[in-house]
């Protein structure tokens, strides 16, 4: 138990230490959870009505930024697999940053369902056995299943190695890997019952298609891992956990098979909806070209199909992939554009036109924005806390016996 | 108007999709109109001063009152899952809520389905001309939000030759019938099958024994998967806490229909529920001039709903979804 302690003391103090620059992030970000705190409380007073969504766009940022984030989370899987099970040197030295994104990406998608709630006051009506939980048959139930049980693995597994180490015990493969292997299908889980959520709609032709699950996985084995290299980058130049070519290789490998699927998959819908369109095409007719007049998200979806192609195509060149500097732009290009694909290109159009025809458009106001990018400052800020810890414990600096970190200590900006 | 309006929302008065409807019209106007970014901010900031306006000061033993109210509300069960004693109790909350509230006793029921009741309704589309009168009942019976203009009753007008509601429009203002016209009224179906109700996390919408699919608003959590599953869109959320003025309060009501609802809920049409239960016809079949709205008991052999059934060439909307719905249409 005093061990304990002394662990998340230490964890504490070094991750309220650093130079100038890890400070400046951290306050910058802690400003934005506060605004977005504040206009929370102005929505919780007032109702979703200060909102840009209503009765013909019932969901709107909140919920895109949701199933956006359900992928990123569930990408961890693609450092976790090799490294754990196939026993990867290479990844086994990065997998602790994956699991701190996918638990920082975790904490984002329910901060963002909580957002969306009407009556956050009643959350407890889903607790099993005290409240009412509707399972089997509500997917949104699913979720909720899933998502807590992925948090939860993905909090004690890295949790159990980084204590052991910090103890300067050997970590038991016995006591750990049987959970890897769980959170292995659990992270396929977590991003198929999130498309199936939509993909079980009769109500809505655009979400009602069985490829939307496979094209969830893919979009999210692309995004996610483009972002852990962007965030190894950043790792590798401002800390002394030094990240090996060869780890960006590997990644560049998985996001760019991955990003050829998604983009096989996104033709393969745009065949159906184009070749010959019916009365169920409309909402991609709304999407792509615009409906009857109303094309607020024409210049969104192109702007994610031109980045996606161009990411796709320059990432499938193996000298340009092995570039650092294009590898990590394209990387972000990709991230850019399957946020805009996941987000605003298909949960927005599913409401558009409404199931009786009617076209209304969603534009998100200020607060709905500023809600959004304060849970995005959240996410970004407890990633950044749980890598502070984490490194200097991999890199056996932060153990018991010393129980402080030497003087070079670790800054991540 | 100025700039940073935004950093002080408040209430969205008349705003998003629910336009008030100008009173010779129900239902016209422009209700559903889309919303630009500008017209947001500026009902944003414009009404800051309403939600403050509008408070009653209380003696202390009143706020107490009702303190204790809220509460005992927090901590209520799903209706489905109480007791009749138990739902009693409820009721009598809820009316004491209303004394404490409003300043006005309203009767809340909790009337039971009936034994060998389904109810249904036909709408013979030869005779209805739009006139929307069904609208407007149904926003007077069951207290729908004014603010916001709420509406469960949409009536498409559509051009002869066409049979497809989504060519329809449902925001005519012009004087009816228009030559050439014809007209389609929508609400809740009652679908036998429906999608809105297995796919609610918290079991908070259900279909009763008498086939009226209901929402307990003190359950639901506003998650709004019902809004997106129903095929028919007949759902409508409460973006904002509803208002309705006393003198306007129906205070004939049933814990499943219209009794004072919150923000953050969803509800829609409950075919009457407080009538319907006790015999009574649906507020918009009563008010329906051309009496093209027939509401009963599919059960009832002699029903004249019945009649139509077996007489008429009936038709449901979306029947290839497999959501049996319990709302026909029929022509003469
Ligand atoms: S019409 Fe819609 S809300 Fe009514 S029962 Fe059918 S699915 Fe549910
Ligand atoms: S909005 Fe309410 S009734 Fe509808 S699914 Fe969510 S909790 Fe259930």
């Amino acid at each position: 138990m005093l061990e304990f302690l002394k662990f998340v003391i230490a964890g504490f103090r070094e991750a309220t230490r650093g130079q100038r620059l890890y400070h400046l992030w951290m306050g910058t970000l802690t400003v934005f959870i506060l605004i977005g705190v504040y206009f929370y409380s102005v929505q919780l007073r007032e109702g979703l009505a200060i909102t840009g969504m209503h009765d013909h766009v019932s969901w709107g940022l909140y919920i895109s930024n949701f199933t956006f984030l359900v992928g990123l989370a569930a990408a961890a899987v693609m450092l976790v697999l090799p490294a754990y099970i196939f026993g990867d040197i290479d990844f086994k030295r990065v997998v602790l940053i994956g699991e701190g994104v996918a638990v920082a990406a975790l904490i984002m998608c329910l901060a963002f369902v909580i957002a969306d709630m009407g009556r956050p006051d009643r959350l407890w009506h889903m607790l099993p056995f005290i409240g009412y939980f509707n399972w089997p048959s509500s997917l949104l139930a699913w979720d909720v299943i899933v998502l807590n049980g992925y948090l939860a693995l993905n909090v004690v597994i890295p949790f159990y190695l980084l204590y052991s180490r910090y103890r300067g015990r050997k970590a038991d493969p016995k006591k750990y890997l049987p959970f890897v292997f769980i959170s292995v299908f659990w992270a396929i889980a977590i991003h198929t019952v999130t498309a199936f959520l939509y993909a079980g709609l009769s109500s809505k032709p655009f979400w009602n298609s069985s490829i939307l699950g496979i094209r969830f996985l893919a979009s999210a084995f692309s995004a996610g891992p483009a972002f852990i290299a962007v965030t190894l980058y950043f790792i590798d130049k401002h800390s002394d956990f030094k990240i090996e070519e060869n780890i960006f290789h590997k990644l560049g490998y998985i996001i760019t098979v991955a990003a050829q699927i998604n983009l096989f998959l996104l033709g393969s819908e745009i065949f159906k909806e184009f070749y010959h369109p019916t009365a169920h095409s409309h909402s991609a007719y709304y999407l792509f070209f615009g409906y009857e007049g109303h094309n607020a998200l024409v210049p969104w979806i192109w702007t994610s199909i031109i980045l996606n192609v161009l990411a796709t195509a320059t990432l499938t060149i193996h000298k340009l992939r092995r570039n650092r500097r294009v590898f990590l732009v394209m990387c972000l290009t990709l991230f850019v554009a399957i946020w805009i694909e996941k987000g605003m290109g298909l949960i927005v159009p599913g409401f558009i036109p409404s199931q009786l025809g009617e076209i209304v458009e969603y534009f998100p106001t200020m607060p709905e924005i500023f809600i959004t990018l304060g849970i995005w400052a959240l996410g970004l800020f407890v990633f950044t806390f749980l890598v502070k810890i984490a490194i200097p414990i991999e890199l056996g600096y932060l153990h018991l016996k010393q129980s402080s970190t030497s003087t070079q200590g670790v800054e991540h900006a | 108007m100025g700039f940073f309006d935004w950093l002080f929302p408040a209430r969205r008065k008349a705003a998003g999709t629910e336009q008030p409807a100008p009173p010779s019209t129900a239902g016209g106007g422009s209700y559903n109109r889309s919303v630009s970014r500008r017209d947001v901010f500026k009902i944003l900031g414009g009404a800051a001063l309403t939600a403050t306006a509008c408070s009653t000061p209380f003696s202390s033993k009143e706020e107490k009152e009702l303190a204790r109210i809220g509460w005992e509300e927090f901590f209520q069960k799903n209706y489905r899952e109480m007791t009749q004693e138990e739902r009693d109790q409820v009721v009598q909350r809820l009316e004491q809520k209303a004394r404490l509230k409003r300043g006005v006793n309203v009767n809340i029921k909790n009337t039971p389905p009936q034994d060998g009741v389904l109810f249904g309704y036909a709408i013979n589309l030869s005779t209805c001309r739009g006139y929307r009168d069904c609208v407007k009942a149904c926003m007077l019976e069951n207290n729908l939000d004014e603010e916001m203009a709420m509406q469960y009753i949409r009536v498409f007008e559509i051009k002869k030759g066409k049979f497809d509601v989504e060519a329809g429009e449902a925001q005519y203002g012009h004087e009816v019938p228009a030559e050439g016209n014809f007209y389609l009224p929508m609400q809740c179906m009652h679908c036998e099958e429906p999608p809105c109700v297995p796919v609610c996390p918290v079991g908070a919408t259900w279909k009763e024994e008498d086939g009226i699919v209901v929402v307990d608003y003190n359950w639901c959590i506003g998650c709004r998967y019902c809004e997106a599953a129903c095929p028919y869109w007949a759902r409508r959320f409460n973006w904002q806490e509803p208002s309705i003025p006393n003198e306007k309060l129906n205070r004939d009501q049933h814990y499943l229909s219209n009794r004072d609802r919150q923000k953050g809920v969803m509800e829609k049409c409950h075919f009457c529920v407080h009538r319907t239960r006790e015999g009574r016809q649906p507020a918009c079949a009563e008010a329906c001039p051309t009496g093209a709205r027939i509401f009963g008991n599919l059960l009832d052999p002699d029903s004249e709903i019945r009649w139509i059934l077996e007489n008429k060439k009936v038709f449901r909307l979306k029947e290839e979804l497999k959501t049996e719905p319990k709302f026909f249409y029929f022509m003469d």
